[in-house]
């Protein structure tokens, strides 16, 4: 009679079973550590949710109609500080990607500067960004003008100069081998190629910027995030209600026009 | 007469672009240039001085934040681990509710039409909520604290930890489990060794991108009482104490770029 087995199992090195061995028990490491460490004071914790519970989660599903006006008004400011912001950041991206791309500057020194910054403009919180610029030009939306630039440069520089260096390299030879100087190769090989991608990833990067903005009011950079820490301060929790609302709104609105037009353009 | 026939001949070549076309861009062009003007005026009414009061203003500031003041190192150095174990308890706590929220939204598996829909309407909503605002309403629930500020983390990671699962379900090759099913595996063993090797390898590289997230998230919610490192530097900033808070900022941009940098290499190992 036949017998039936199951297949070999593939064989592991001994170096790979020993890293998956001191992976795990890293991992378990973190975890006990963490969970150990961690002081959470869950007795007042609860206390707190069951005394507060009546006050705060009905209030937020009904909201003050009354503060309509007001909260769209600073909705309408959170988009304008998204739209600048975002706007500045397309265009300083721009010149960085190209840095940053290996396949334009030509040597690698350039392209590794142009990552570096990348990066460490990447690193930074949007918020801590907007505290830094509170600081600079004072409370107002301008400094979240400025924060949002600077913290979309970043990720949009990267997203850029992946796009540059994904593009046909043919024609760009072509038009050297036809003696097409720098700038011609520019307007005519590259540009034609990248456009579409760069707009497509600047409008997707708004539909973040939105999100963004509208907490930057939390430290004093405009936007509907002032009446967030104003609504929160007061506990009106109704008003909270009408913010969450109007949050909730927009940035549906927003991502979905955006979705509708990026799958236009490209 | 021969030269001006010439010339218009020249200007007849046809362009790249249709008259149409061009118009479109142009007014779309304007359109965009307007309202960034309008949103330059709008956000700079309320400065005082101006563009060029604030620029000159903003290297005197930047100055008052240098040297950044290293002796405060020892006395964040808590608050900062807060912060990271913060982040990893979020992470956890997410990336085990996510399963089935993802499985939910997933349209190859869950044929139920209805029940797709609520779910990614669920999560759509969920994601729209910034992180902070979460936060602030978790604040006024359960009081000041490390607990308001995880459960923010969890609430916000999981809107975009389910949508990108989901999005990994959706694309795996549905073949190997049409071929257990028919030989009679039952709903389990299907997903376990159907679905579950094919969705791994990406499920771990999403954690650890929600990670990095989180761990930018959280250093900021400090600010509206939900634990961590930003709410001391929110009392460093409001005693004008800025060498100590540029320490602060510091020692979070190495901790953002160490994590990010031991996650990066992780994915690269999966993958």
């Amino acid at each position: 009679m036949e017998t039936y087995s199951l297949p070999p199992k593939p064989k592991n090195s001994l170096y790979k079973k020993v890293k998956r061995v001191i992976i795990t028990l890293l991992v378990i490491a973190l975890y006990v550590w963490t969970f150990l460490s961690i002081d959470i004071d869950w007795g007042r914790a609860i206390e707190r949710a069951i005394s507060n519970f009546h006050r705060v989660i009905p209030k937020l599903f009904n909201p003050d109609w009354g503060a309509t006006g007001e909260v769209a008004l600073s909705m309408l400011e959170t988009i304008f500080i998204a739209f600048a912001g975002s706007l500045m950041a397309a265009v300083l991206a721009i010149p960085l990607a190209f840095l940053a791309a290996h396949n334009m500057m030509g040597g690698k020194i350039f392209s590794t500067i142009g990552k570096w910054i990348l990066s460490a403009v990447r690193a930074f919180p949007d918020l801590i960004l907007a505290i830094l610029f509170v600081v600079a030009v004072g409370p107002n939306a301008f400094a979240g003008v400025l924060a949002i630039a600077i913290g979309s440069t970043g990720m949009l520089g990267k997203m850029f100069s992946e796009i540059i260096e994904s593009i046909d390299m043919e024609i760009v030879q072509a038009m050297e081998a036809n003696g097409a100087n720098k700038i011609q190769i520019l307007f005519y090989a590259v540009m034609p190629q990248v456009i579409p991608e760069f707009l497509s990833f600047a409008i997707y990067r708004f539909e973040i910027d939105i999100r963004a903005s509208s907490i930057l009011g939390i430290v004093g950079a405009g936007g509907i995030g002032t009446m967030i820490i104003f609504a929160s301060n007061n506990r009106n929790w109704n008003e909270m209600g009408t913010i969450l609302l109007a949050i909730i709104i927009v940035v549906t609105v927003i991502d979905f026009a955006s979705s509708r037009i990026r799958s236009k353009i490209v | 007469m021969t030269n001006e026939n010439n010339s218009l001949a020249e200007k007849k070549t046809p362009s790249i672009y249709p008259a149409k076309i061009k118009m479109q861009i142009t007014v779309i062009f304007f359109v965009i240039l307007g309202i960034y003007l309008f949103s330059m005026y709008w956000t700079q009414k309320e400065m005082v001085g101006g563009f060029a009061g604030a620029l000159g203003n903003m290297f005197t500031v930047i100055e008052k934040f240098f040297p950044p003041n290293l002796n405060v190192v020892p006395a964040i150095w808590g608050p900062m681990v807060e912060t990271i174990q913060m982040a990893i308890i979020a992470t956890t706590v997410a990336s085990i509710l996510t399963i089935p929220l993802a499985v939910l939204a997933a349209r190859n598996v869950t044929t139920f039409k209805p029940l797709y829909y609520t779910t990614r309407t669920f999560l759509n909503i969920l994601r729209t909520i910034p992180d902070l605002v979460l936060a602030v309403i978790f604040v006024g629930l359960f009081g000041i604290g490390l607990f308001p500020g995880i459960l923010a983390l969890i609430v916000f990671s999981l809107g975009i930890l389910a949508k990108l699962i989901s999005e990994t379900i959706e694309s795996v090759d549905m073949n190997p489990l049409e071929a257990m099913r028919a030989s009679g595996g039952n709903v389990y063993q299907v997903i376990w060794y159907g679905l579950v090797p094919q969705v791994l390898p990406q499920f771990t590289s999403l954690v650890l991108y929600v990670f990095e997230i989180n761990i930018r998230a959280s250093v900021v919610l400090g600010y509206v009482g939900a634990g961590g490192i930003g709410l001391i530097l929110n009392q460093q900033l409001g005693f004008y104490n800025y060498p100590n808070a540029m320490m602060i900022i510091v020692l979070i941009f190495i901790v953002v770029i160490v994590i990010e940098y031991i996650s990066n290499k992780l994915r690269e190992a999966l993958i």
